[in-house]
């Protein structure tokens, strides 16, 4: 089974052929189950010009806000920004083309560009000025807006555990995004916390099914947290 | 006397229903989790993936790969389910939410909602609030009842651009609940020790005053 064997072992075997001007679609919500260490490799190949697809573009120091402090973004696809100061700044400045997508058309684009699903139509943001230039189609006396899918060249993603041949599970809420944007790359590069043997996972409990996946890596991650919330331990 | 903060959220909560699932926006709608009715369960559900969210950690409970729509480590409730965005977004565009609370800059009287940008300022996003006021059974919007110069924020037609259109049912503001029909404001309660007149005065939209308008009440 050589063949299904995605397992690489360097951070450039896993993010080559990324060049200059691709999309990637990048797995996570804030900080929580970013691929850490294939950020990191996109910031010390230098590729350019690149239109990330991400929910959020990290913050100043961590994650894709390291993209940013580098400009190599020329575009963002996202659908909240507000945590990063040089996001801000180049956004103003008009060095980055940012297109807001309202969150749950955001993942529905990146499902169904992963689904092989051109376009869909949907309530959300009719009326809106996210509405400006769409189609609009009443259903059932409802109008809705058709929205394009999204595929990237490259999709990156964390994952909790994975096997060689690329089955995936996904930690609690670090999951998010990350099982849809893994279907929509040309080339998925999924960055575990842990390489399991194959067989090990029960196949009813795999989140993300090998097929989707081009590249495995097992990274380590510092898995920041963006805003610590905590509850006094009672009694002690 | 305008109604705190604390307050607000109380009375959003005796809007909840034994059995309701509940998506709270940020700020005071958050606040709405601290007053559930204790005879009636509710499931609170983030929009990053988590369906029974529970309260935060302890320090050291507190772990990365969990948190809320508003990035806060936060902990699961027995019953609770974990999933993909897509399928969050999939029950929250499907109508299988009964009730969203969020915040806004502005409503109007046809039930329209702007919350998310103010021209000129930067655009932060609008995250998934035009999704959820797209699709959830019922919205309740929680909001001040002018802004820090006294402007009304309840008007004939909202001026910023819109979150989402004719979604709104309920306004709580720090002087009145209102509920949207027929194209008006229907004044249902006011605040204790809040006149008809100053409510009246401080709404630029159609409000109808029926001839008893309650004070709000809390037990």
């Amino acid at each position: 089974m050589a063949g299904f064997n995605k397992v690489v072992s360097t951070y450039q075997e896993a993010m080559e052929g990324l060049t200059d001007h691709m999309t990637v679609i990048a797995g996570g919500f804030g900080l929580c189950g970013i691929p850490e260490g294939l950020i990191q490799e996109i910031k010390n190949k230098g590729t350019r010009d690149l239109t990330i697809v991400s929910n959020n573009c990290g913050v100043d120091d961590f994650g894709l806000g390291l993209l940013l402090k580098d400009r190599q973004i020329k575009k963002m696809v996202s659908s909240y920004v507000g945590e990063n100061a040089e996001f801000e700044r180049q956004y103003l400045s008009g060095e980055l083309e940012v297109e807001l997508t309202p969150q749950g058309t955001l993942a529905e684009k990146i499902r169904a560009g992963g689904a092989g699903i051109p376009a869909f139509y949907t309530a959300t943001g009719y009326g809106t000025p996210v509405a400006d230039n769409k189609e609009v189609k009443t259903f059932n006396d409802r109008p809705y807006i058709l929205e394009e899918s999204i595929t990237g060249d490259f999709a990156i993603i964390r994952a909790w555990k994975g096997d060689r041949m690329g089955n995936l599970v996904f930690r609690d809420t670090a999951m998010n995004f990350n099982p849809l944007a893994a279907t929509a790359g040309k080339i998925t590069v999924a960055e575990v916390e842990e390489i399991v043997e194959v067989g090990s996972l029960k196949p009813t409990e795999i989140h993300t099914p090998s097929i989707y996946v081009n590249r495995v890596i097992k990274g380590s991650f510092e898995k920041r947290i963006e805003r610590l919330t905590v509850t006094q331990e009672q009694g002690l | 006397m305008a109604l705190t903060r604390d307050q607000i959220a109380m009375r959003v909560a005796q809007e909840l229903q034994d059995g309701y699932y509940v998506n709270l926006g940020i700020g005071i709608p958050t606040l709405v989790s601290n007053y559930v009715p204790r005879d009636i369960d509710v499931m609170l559900q983030s929009e990053n993936g988590l369906l029974g969210m529970g309260p935060y950690p302890t320090e050291k409970e507190a772990d990365a790969d969990m948190i809320n729509a508003g990035k806060e480590t936060v902990t699961a409730v027995p019953g609770a389910s974990i999933f993909s965005s897509a399928e969050s977004f999939a029950m929250i565009r499907g109508g299988h939410v009964n009730l969203t609370v969020l915040g806004a800059f502005e409503v109007d009287q046809q039930g329209n909602i702007a919350s998310y940008m103010v021209p000129g300022k930067l655009v932060k996003g609008m995250g998934g609030a035009m999704d959820l006021v797209a699709g959830a059974k019922r919205i309740i919007v929680t909001m001040t009842h002018t802004d820090k110069h006294g402007n009304a924020k309840l008007l004939k037609q909202c001026q910023l651009p819109l979150t989402g259109v004719n979604c709104v049912q309920k306004v709580v503001t720090d002087l009145a609940v209102l509920s949207i029909k027929d194209n008006a404001f229907y004044l249902d309660e006011r605040a204790p020790g809040v006149s008809v007149d100053e409510i009246r005065e401080k709404t630029a939209a159609r409000l109808i005053i029926p001839n008893h308008v309650p004070e709000i009440c809390f037990d």
